[in-house]
């Protein structure tokens, strides 16, 4: 296991869309350990995703119980995620390796419902919600070379969406 | 020598007045820092943070064509330029009701002495001229936890002022 240095924006990098995974082999098992010691070593990080540390496949990792008091599935490794359902709309903060010293404010679903394959291939589906729902969106993001920067909202527009929002619908 | 400068330019509201305030910076030489534009009550205003190779009078001299030409006026203090080192806002406070004298020192007031440590904080008067509405948005640290805050909010809300708290809590990925 090692941990691999963390590429910055605006390395091209992280504007790829990354290639899925089809060896469910020790090599991929290994890098998910790589990504798993890095994401671990960087102080307040839930998530982490392959093209972050220059690696151009569908893996990410996400872990919000890392995170005191939010609801979560633990340390879950996502290959090839998808996310086949959402549901209401929340405006809040992130933060990325990737772009340091800067948070800012993005809208994501509340909830979604995500299909994925675990390190040996088996698909498994989750469904997550608020905080780590955000994580989960943040990282698929960057498989698509997106970073929370193409999705910021002005702080302003914060004021008036709130979690009520779906209990109107 | 390159020294940061806080830029202050305010005047009646245009169109592509950014635009060329930039413009005669960069032709300046200037490099530009953190900024923050609103538009006031109809008014143009920008601070920006501003690096120039000179003293206070000419950066002025430097923007003083655009100035002059859009009806601005312009203030210029040197200051500690600090980039690269953020403080992260744990908190977000709402307000909101009918607008009246003194809600901002007094929601202000009461959440400092909790220990809230205000990062931003932007202001709105909307509603109608008859029926004015007051909006406020503050970002903070809660120096002293978020009970505290909570607590006053609280006592003000007994008080008649619509507030909200919300915790910021970012993701970090």
């Amino acid at each position: 296991m090692a941990v691999l240095d963390i590429r910055l924006y605006p390395d091209a990098c992280l504007k790829q869309r990354a290639n899925a995974v089809e060896c469910f082999d020790g090599e991929l098992r290994t890098l998910v350990a790589d990504l798993d010691e890095t994401m671990q070593s960087a102080p307040g990080c839930v998530g982490i995703a392959a093209p972050q540390l220059g690696i151009d496949l569908r893996i990410i990792i996400v872990d919000a119980s890392l995170r005191k008091g939010v609801e979560n599935h633990g340390r879950q490794v996502l290959i090839n995620p998808e996310i086949i359902s959402w549901d209401s709309y929340v405006i809040g903060r992130e933060g990325c390796l990737s772009v340091p010293d800067f948070t800012g404010n993005v809208m994501r679903a509340e909830t979604v419902t995500v299909d994925a394959l675990d390190v040996n291939g088996q698909s498994q589906q989750f469904e997550f919600e608020d905080f780590e729902a955000r994580v989960v969106q943040h990282e698929i993001d960057h498989l698509d070379g997106l970073l929370f920067l193409d999705r910021l909202v002005s702080r302003r527009s914060d004021l008036f969406v709130r979690k009520n929002y779906k209990n109107k619908r | 020598m390159n020294q940061w400068f806080m830029l202050t330019v305010v005047g009646k509201d245009k169109p592509a007045i950014v635009a060329h305030v930039a413009a005669a910076l960069f032709e300046g030489d200037c490099h530009l820092g953190e900024a923050s534009m609103l538009r006031i009550g109809g008014n143009f205003t920008i601070m920006m943070m501003v690096k120039h190779d000179g003293n206070e009078k000419s950066l002025l001299v430097l923007i003083e064509p655009v100035t002059q030409s859009l009806g601005l006026r312009a203030h210029v203090d040197r200051i500690d330029g600090e980039l690269h080192h953020h403080v992260e806002p744990d908190v977000c406070i709402t307000v909101h009701g009918a607008d009246r004298a003194g809600i901002v020192a007094k929601v202000t007031g009461a959440l400092v002495e909790v220990g809230l440590n205000i990062l931003s904080l932007e202001s709105d008067v909307a509603g109608t001229e008859d029926q004015p509405i007051y909006i406020m948005s503050i970002e903070g640290q809660a120096m002293e936890g978020i009970a505290s805050l909570e607590s006053a909010l609280s006592t003000l809300v007994e008080q008649g002022v619509e507030a909200h708290l919300r915790p910021i809590e970012a993701v970090f990925a």
